[in-house]
């Protein structure tokens, strides 16, 4: 059996460890030992954002990052993004706008939307092709995630977490 | 914006729609914002084992020897499939509606007729030591001859790529091809102002759904597997494993319906029967995904096809005469495609009333991956080629595109050529709608025609 | 075996552990770690360095150095090197961009590598194992390295000089097609004084477009002035086949994106 070596970071606000399998990618980590199925794999090799997650306040992709690497990390993901039963201002606007078909890119798009909006409260239609530029989505041609990103910017002035 | 224009056919619906026109939530959006939605693929279970897939890296080969003895060894694995494991190895996924000869291996035995077949499942606990132990099969190929395009495998004396068809493409009940005889086409060729022939063809085209093709296999201690999967036809998924482990199918419980991307990719029977016969083989839960490479290389994609038509048009517009001859790629395997050639026969028409009209289509068996569904297959390349067609007899004869298919547009109560009356219509309205919509304005005769019946 | 991770504080063990056998540099893991995704078995341990050598960028004298483990974000970010920005902001989207690093992208097979080209271009000296490398000799020899690569340093581009243009067939942006970087300075007079000109997905690994060079050294560029070098631009190119665009016709629009990007 492989080796299992214990990464700590904190999960949507709350402080976890977990043993890990070394070398595991941090996608692997979050969905088999941490619980958190949120960040979905489609490709395993940096394509298509559907494990996007945001790491110590960057976006980054879970599935091309070692959870011994995040040993010590702030970790965010769109599972820990609703407060109590309340979603999130993005989660509401995509929820509204249907930015969602099958879902399984819609992870990944909110969590690279938090983080240009962390960034730029009040982005350009620009920046926000911009910042969804490294998310592949099969079912929606785009537009009404673009619509939803600035309806959730229009919505609430966004603080930085 | 959607707007409901009740003021077309109000004579053929009673009014009372509460629904239509109005948005409403759908039910799954909730879990796929909140990262909720359960895919088959967020699960684990204690003991999951991975399957890695041995393929063929030959587009035509035949099978000496499988020797899976250095790859057994390794650590971590649980064990290895081959063909004998299988206990209904070759099947075909219509055999259920009849559609058969089955000609697909689950795990190669003699012969690879694909670039990507499966030849051995190695199943461990990790998908590293998986990854390793498939690297230690060893299969020993005789490479042979392959047919990489139709007219190559239509050709007489080309290898034959399928022996359970016998011969490089789909034998129907009517032979060679699916056919459609209306009218007398070649008595609305002779009168035709002019004739224009064209051939079309389109490449295989991956479907490339976000999630990738897979399943997991629990087995319940009872003999009985549930199987996590996020197949698009949980029943033919069902009834084929019930054919390909010989298993009734009481003993399976397939739990499926969310589905991250289909767009028909996801109608095959390609991991289930593998992954369940794993699981009932070893004991332990069961995962095999594809890779993204897999999804894209090793999926059927939407067929290749080659479509000539040859049309029979007068001066004023009207189509007279239609024949044509279309060529689906299926690959080295029936799958979906003897139903997807078929349909294309059917749909050769187009939404025009023709009166003469003459379509044979084939589904032609080569060493390519193995195509099947994707959105409207069939028709969605014939539509292709039929519309540019339109777009070229319009340019031929002088007239506007869109005023050419309104001439041609079919009515209610018209024939259609595989003999079905046409009803429901609609395509004339539409087409006014849209004239106005893309402000591409048509003479005022087309705006007083309808689809009813004479109109 | 299964993979293993070793961390390393500093470069000089990182080194050492590098040396030590089936081992591969982990920078910013968009290609090592989606290698042992994929399957690649050619390597057992993936070392890293938290060395903070690694990440600094420095801006002196006209030269600027960066650590192997400089991301592309933070080129982007840093008010010292916006004449390269853009050639780092080509690469990949936000999150690749936040982990992708000056490293990796030399190691980068085409369509990869885009800020590669960049770095030929300029003309930087790559450093390996404490010895110092012009980039175009690093690249010939990359794959044979077994030391570790811990920075780069360029001179930096006299204004305007730096141009840049990526060629991807999705909008805003995509895997190359093909990239071109291009360092050209002119005198008072409009005359093109001296020209480095680099080619991505015109080989396996970013090429000089030497010919075009030298063409271009006395033209003025303007559309007649910079025909010589337009028509020189493909001598010498192998271009890769890959799902993107068959080499075919990566070689049939290098020219047309040439003179674009020399007129523009």
């Amino acid at each position: 059996m492989a080796k299992k070596v214990p990464v700590q970071v904190t999960l949507n606000g709350e402080e976890r460890a977990e043993f890990v399998e070394s070398g595991a990618t941090l996608l692997n980590a979050l969905r088999g030992r941490f619980g958190d199925t949120s960040p979905k794999g489609g490709c395993h090799q940096g394509t298509c954002g559907a494990c996007s997650v945001i790491i110590d306040g960057e976006l980054k992709l879970s599935c091309l990052t070692l959870a011994e690497a995040c040993d010590g990390a702030e970790i965010v993901t769109t599972a820990g993004l609703a407060t109590n039963s309340a979603m999130h201002p993005l989660q509401r606007a995509f929820a509204e706008g249907f930015a969602a078909q099958c879902g399984f890119c819609t992870p990944g798009m909110i969590m690279a939307a938090k983080a240009l909006l962390d960034q730029k409260p009040d982005p350009t239609r620009e920046d926000v092709i911009e910042a969804l530029s490294g998310n592949i989505c099969r079912c929606t041609g785009y537009e009404p995630i673009i619509q939803a990103v600035l309806a959730a910017a229009a919505a609430s002035p966004h603080k930085a977490a | 914006m959607i707007r409901l224009a009740k003021e077309y056919f109000a004579d053929q619906r009673d009014d009372d729609l509460k629904q239509l026109g109005q948005a409403f939530h759908r039910s799954d959006v909730p879990g796929h914002v909140t990262g909720k939605t359960n895919y088959f693929a967020d699960r684990s279970f204690p003991g999951m084992l991975h399957l890695k897939m041995v393929r063929s890296p030959h587009h035509h080969a035949r099978i000496r020897s499988i020797d899976t003895s250095e790859a057994e060894k390794h650590p971590g694995v649980a064990r290895v499939l081959t063909h004998k494991d299988v206990p209904h190895n070759v099947y075909t996924i219509l055999i259920l509606i009849q559609i058969g000869p089955e000609d697909e291996q689950v795990l190669a035995a003699d012969k690879v007729r694909w670039k990507g077949e499966a030849v051995v499942a190695v199943l461990a606990d990790s998908e590293r030591a998986a990854q390793e132990a498939a690297a230690k099969v060893k299969v020993d190929y005789e490479v042979l001859p392959a047919v990489l395009d139709m007219e190559a495998a239509l050709k007489p004396g080309a290898p034959i790529v399928n022996e359970y068809h016998g011969q490089n493409y789909y034998r129907y009940d009517s032979g060679a091809c699916r056919k459609v005889r209306f009218g007398d086409v070649e008595k609305g060729f002779a009168e035709a102002d002019h004739i224009l022939e064209q051939t079309y063809r389109s490449s295989p085209i991956e479907q490339a759904p976000a999630e990738t093709t897979g399943c997991i296999v629990v087995p319940e201690g009872n003999d009985r597997f549930t199987c996590y999967t996020n197949t698009q036809a949980l029943f033919f998924s069902l009834d084929n494993t019930s054919i390909i482990l010989q298993m009734p199918g009481h003993k399976l419980r397939f739990v499926g319906g969310t589905v991250g991307g289909g767009f028909g990719g996801k109608v095959d029977v390609t991991t289930e029967p593998i992954a369940i016969l794993a699981s009932k083989l070893t004991g332990r839960p069961v995962s095999f995904i594809y890779s993204r490479e897999e999804e894209m290389q090793v999926s059927s994609p939407r067929a290749a096809e080659t479509i000539v038509i040859k049309d029979g048009v007068m001066n004023d517009g009207r189509i007279v005469a239609r024949y044509v001859k279309g060529y689906t790629d299926a690959g080295a395997y029936s799958r979906h495609s003897p139903y997807g050639a078929q349909k294309g026969a059917a749909h050769y028409p187009g939404p025009y009333t023709i009166e003469n009209v003459w379509a044979d289509t084939y589904c032609v068996y080569t060493n390519r991956t193995p195509s099947s569904a994707m959105r409207g297959f069939g028709v969605t390349i014939a539509d292709f080629a039929l519309e540019v067609q339109m777009d070229k007899l319009a340019r031929l004869i002088g007239m506007d595109p869109l005023e050419f298919r309104f001439i041609n547009a079919y009515r209610d109560g018209d024939m259609k050529a595989h003999r079905q009356p046409t009803e429901g219509a609609a395509l004339i309205e539409c087409m006014q709608e849209a004239s106005k919509a893309a402000n591409w304005p048509v003479a005022e005769k087309y705006l007083r025609m309808s689809s009813y019946k004479g109109g | 075996m299964t993979l293993s991770v070793r961390t390393c504080p500093t470069v000089d063990e990182a080194s050492a552990a590098l040396a030590a056998g089936r081992a591969r540099y982990l920078g910013g893991g968009t290609l090592v770690v989606r290698n042992a995704s994929e399957g690649d078995l050619s390597f057992d341990t993936l070392v890293r360095s938290t060395d903070p050598a690694l990440s600094r960028i420095a801006v002196a004298g006209g030269e600027a150095s960066l650590g192997a483990g400089v991301t592309m974000a933070a080129i982007t970010r840093h008010p010292g090197l916006a004449a390269i920005a853009k050639a780092a902001r080509a690469v990949g989207g936000p999150a690749i961009r936040n982990m992708a690093t000056v490293g990796g992208n030399l190691f980068a097979a085409a369509p990869y590598g885009d800020f590669a080209v960049a770095l030929m271009a300029l003309g930087a000296t790559v450093e390996a194992g404490g010895k110092a490398l012009g980039i175009d000799d690093f690249l010939q020899v990359r794959d044979d390295i077994r030391t570790m690569v811990t920075g780069v340093r360029f001179p930096l581009p006299a204004a305007g000089a730096f141009r840049f243009v990526k060629v991807s067939r999705i909008k805003p942006k995509g895997v190359s097609v093909l990239s071109i970087a291009a360092v050209i300075e002119t005198d008072a007079g409009g005359a093109v004084c001296s020209a480095r000109v680099a080619l991505g997905c015109m080989a396996d690994r970013p090429i000089r477009a030497r010919a075009a060079e030298a063409a271009l050294v006395g033209a003025t560029l303007t559309e007649a002035g910079v025909a010589k070098a337009v028509a020189a631009v493909s001598e010498g190119i192998r271009p890769i086949t890959d799902p993107i665009a068959s080499a075919w016709y990566r070689g049939e629009v290098l020219p047309v994106h040439f003179r674009r990007l020399l007129l523009a």
